[in-house]
């Protein structure tokens, strides 16, 4: 008798339909997915803008990097770019373990702990920037 | 976590090799996934050398010539010949397709075939599509209407309105789309797939249907719908030339506009 002849214990009988439908639609997913495209292309002239400020601050000594910083249109687009960056991020983020992480449980304390990362570094950025804009 | 080892019976062997008759002058060797459940052993890829000048144009040609004179129990799925029926749809030299619209000569050296990826095989070419099949049973491919169809007449469409359906009317359901999703790959229990999005928006399209609100509401779902990362291997492999990612970017589309 090879292994394969063992009978095999039916764990269902559920029938295919059933399992298609699942538990039916969550009626969301829509503004994920829109919220995900905007930020990216928002994340377009942010950094552009990012990488121009860097040049344009290349070889600068700490009281000029302060200066930048501290007027106000480059605080505002720097805490545009770190929410539309990370916002994103974590958007994407949440896509990538939900589509290999197949465990219920696993997957929800894994998107909360990456999440959770994620809006501490957010905040993090924005302080620092917000430091040098009200220094 | 993912899954890294492969489940058991998955590791391929080398199998058979059967030589092409003497006197053969224009020999293709094709190399073909065999799996016998019966037997419990592993699937092995079976070699067979065909003489191409006894053999039609098509690789479907080449599997039917293998089962009537080679190997009688080599197993498949196949009916019209023609790419109407979606039966003979495998894996052929690397890409889901066709075998009876694929010709030989489109493959440069030896010819692999495999069956449709990721679907659990029930012995050599055939694939289980169960699941696919319930999937689309699920988004109910029918017409739906409260307004009772004329009493003597069909129910009519405007030219703009039937040409909405081209693109979609053509799908045969072979599932070479769904089957090279690496998204219904890895989450096909509950993302539909390529080809039932494209029948949902085949019903979501047309202008006789009056349950397109429905429609759009049981597809509005992160897995059901929004598995689709526009990976575009769908559209590159269909056998008849349409566009499942389009058809799901169309569905996308339609439930951003009714939010306002």
């Amino acid at each position: 008798m090879s292994t394969h002849d063992k009978p095999v214990a039916v764990t269902m009988r559920r029938s295919g339909l059933s399992r298609a439908r699942g538990l039916g639609s969550a009626k969301s997913g829509s503004a994920h997915w829109w919220a995900e495209r905007v930020t990216s292309i928002a994340l377009l002239p942010l950094s552009l803008y990012f990488v121009a400020s860097v040049i344009l601050l290349l070889g600068a000594d700490h009281a000029r990097m302060v200066a930048y910083m501290a007027m106000p249109w480059n605080s505002a687009l720097f805490l545009a770019l770190i929410f539309a960056m990370f916002y994103h991020l974590a958007l994407g983020v949440q896509v990538i373990v939900e589509d290999y992480v197949p465990n219920e449980a696993k997957r929800l304390a894994t998107i909360l702990v990456l999440k959770g990362v994620i809006l501490f570094l957010a905040l993090a950025s924005a302080v620092s920037v917000l430091k040098l804009a009200f220094s | 976590m993912a899954e890294f080892a492969l489940p058991a019976n998955s590791k391929v062997g080398k199998g058979e090799t059967h030589k092409a008759e003497a006197g053969a002058k224009r020999i293709k060797t094709f190399k073909v996934y065999r799996w016998n459940p019966d037997t419990g052993k592993n699937p092995v890829m079976d070699t067979y050398e065909i003489d191409l000048d006894k053999c039609g144009p098509m690789v479907l040609d080449a599997i039917i010539k293998i089962k009537n004179e080679i190997d009688g129990s080599l197993t498949f799925r196949r009916s019209c010949r023609e790419g109407i029926c979606g039966s003979c749809a495998m894996n052929i030299d690397g890409t889901n397709t066709l075998a009876c619209l694929k010709p030989i000569a489109d493959v440069k050296g030896d010819v692999t075939i495999t069956p449709l990826p990721h679907m659990p095989v029930v012995k050599d070419l055939v694939p289980d599509l169960s699941q696919p099949y319930a999937q689309l049973r699920s988004i109910e491919p029918w017409i739906q209407s409260d307004t009772p169809a004329p009493p003597d007449a069909e129910r009519l469409q405007s030219k703009e309105e039937r040409a909405e359906l081209d693109g979609l009317w053509e799908c045969i359901l072979c599932f070479c789309c769904s089957t090279s999703c690496p998204s219904y790959w890895w989450n096909g229990d509950r993302y539909l797939g390529p080809a039932v999005l494209l029948q949902a928006y085949r019903w979501i399209a047309d202008s006789r249907d009056e349950a397109t609100g429905q429609r759009l509401d049981a597809l509005e779902d992160p897995f059901k719908l929004y598995r689709c990362h526009t990976i575009m291997n769908c559209t590159q492999t269909c056998p008849k030339g349409l566009n499942p990612a389009k058809a799901i970017g169309k569905i996308k589309q339609l439930i951003l506009e009714r939010q306002g």
